[in-house]
């Protein structure tokens, strides 16, 4: 049977071929974390990690993951504390209505593998590179329409110094 | 999102085993063919799925060329291109276009065969001949800020929305394709893609049983490279304008440029009337005003993208003068401009 890893819970995967993921961890699975909010890869309230990478759940296909180990919001935390990105949000403020908190987190914690790989962004090429830019520059496909950027940008910097959270 | 049945591809199970029909698409990373499903643009009966299709996540290297897998992703091609001082256009223009969640998932051979982003393609309520031929095009007489000035005709100015292709554009990138009876072939980039005359919904030179399977990109010395892209915003939005140059000087003289523009043409734009006019002469501001003139000389606004035509004739002549002026301080400079 092809199955789909969730939060390292194994799944058959849906037999319609044109359920999003976003619709088979709403509707099959009830993790309601991820949230639909353009439903188009527009906004990023659906961002999920899918082995490694963050990816927007309303595009893809469930069929096609057979075999991939996906971590959504509800994954993030471990059984006894919240992630440090999670406190730091809480600490800084970074959301006002949280509708698009889930997949900024999902992002954000996706961004620190990346910024850890060395992975390069269009900021790089910039003559005046800054790392104010360069976090902002890879945390716009998450969409906050409350505006809480300034914050979520703060939270993010917290943990990507490695500042204590409490 | 209309039913559909579908059929893997692996590299086990080849494409002439499977087989299409005239309402098959091939399913790569879904970034923009599963949104044209949602919208119903798209209602393929038949989905031949690429996404067990391993043998094409590969990225191989010989002394003459890479050869970048259909299904290479555009966060690993763009990350693999910021290692290669020969690949920092293309690294720049992969790594201007999208956000990281859509490049992770979109794929090289998707990239190049993604759809326009004009309004009236996506709105079904609207005459489109794109999508529905011989039904009109709103955009001729509508907003039209974000609309082609080059290769347009009277039934359709919509823009080719990539920045890789435009990069792949000006490196000379070929793609090296296969059909349901096993049949290859290679096409330059520069020749992929169709101007719309009055079939704006035939939009590439490759045949409905055709796949890419690779992109291939010459290695060679280059010089000075830059993707400059205009837009409305910093971040995550489609070029209203974007340059991709190669520029090498010797001796102040223009050795050799590659130009390519972005979000003017209803395809990716190869500039090669100003390249030719440049090539082997003295490096100059007029002389590359006059080679971005004679590229424009075709150009036709529609009202609302009449400021592309000298936008676009600017950021070029900012770009090939950066460049100039970056190769006269460095010569024999290879790469990016600015790079960490």
């Amino acid at each position: 049977m092809a199955t789909i890893t969730i939060n390292g819970q194994e799944y058959p995967l849906p037999d319609d071929p044109r359920t999003t993921l976003l619709d088979f961890l709403h509707q099959h699975l009830k993790l309601f974390g991820a949230k639909k909010g353009c439903d188009h890869g527009q906004c990023g309230a659906c961002t999920v990690v899918v082995d490694n990478e963050r990816m927007n759940a309303c595009l893809l296909l469930a069929f096609q993951l057979e075999g991939k180990s996906v971590t959504t919001i509800e994954g993030i935390a471990s059984e006894e504390e919240l992630h440090p990105l999670q406190k730091a949000f809480v600490k800084c403020d970074a959301f006002q209505c949280g509708f698009c908190t889930s997949g900024q987190i999902c992002s954000g914690v996706s961004m620190m593998n990346e910024l850890q790989e060395n992975n390069p962004s269009t900021v790089w090429f910039e003559p005046n590179y800054s790392e104010q830019e360069d976090i902002k520059e890879r945390m716009s496909g998450n969409l906050c329409r409350c505006g809480a950027y300034a914050n979520i940008i703060d939270a993010v910097n917290i943990v990507r110094q490695d500042k204590e959270v409490s | 999102m209309r039913p559909f049945s579908v059929n893997s591809l692996t590299d086990g199970k080849q494409l002439a085993d499977i087989g299409t029909f005239e309402s098959s698409r091939f399913l790569a990373g879904g970034t923009n063919l599963v949104d044209l499903m949602k919208h119903q643009i798209e209602t393929p009966q038949h989905i031949i799925d690429l996404s067990r299709w391993d043998s094409a996540n590969n990225i191989d290297e010989t002394d003459d060329y890479y050869q970048i897998g259909a299904m290479v992703s555009n966060t690993d091609l763009a990350n693999f291109a910021y290692q290669r001082k020969d690949l920092s256009v293309l690294s720049q223009a992969l790594l201007s276009g999208a956000t990281v969640q859509l490049r992770n998932r979109a794929t090289t051979g998707g990239n190049l065969l993604q759809r326009t982003r004009c309004y009236y393609f996506y709105d079904t309520n609207q005459p489109c001949n794109k999508r529905e031929p011989g039904s009109g095009c709103a955009a001729l007489d509508g907003f039209n800020r974000i609309h082609a000035v080059l290769g347009t005709s009277e039934h359709c100015i919509a823009s080719h929305p990539s920045d890789m292709a435009v990069a792949m554009t000006a490196l000379d990138a070929q793609v090296k394709t296969i059909n349901t009876k096993g049949d290859t072939r290679s096409i330059p980039v520069r020749e992929l893609y169709q101007l719309p005359g009055d079939t704006p919904h035939i939009e590439t030179v490759l045949a409905e049983d055709e796949l890419i399977v690779a992109v291939k990109i010459p290695k060679k010395k280059r010089g000075t490279q830059t993707y400059r892209k205009v837009r409305d915003r910093s971040s995550y939005a489609f070029a209203l304008v974007s340059v991709a140059c190669d520029l090498t000087l010797k001796d102040g003289v223009i050795a050799d440029i590659s130009l390519a523009f972005g979000g003017v043409g209803t395809q990716p734009w190869h500039a090669a009337s100003a390249e030719d006019f440049m090539r082997n002469k003295t490096a100059s501001s007029s002389l590359y005003e006059q080679a971005v003139d004679l590229e424009l000389n075709p150009a036709r606004g529609a009202g609302g993208n009449d400021f592309k035509i000298p936008l676009i004739k600017r950021t070029a002549a900012f770009v090939i003068q950066q460049a100039v002026e970056h190769q006269m301080a460095n010569p024999g400079h290879q790469g990016a401009i600015h790079a960490r």
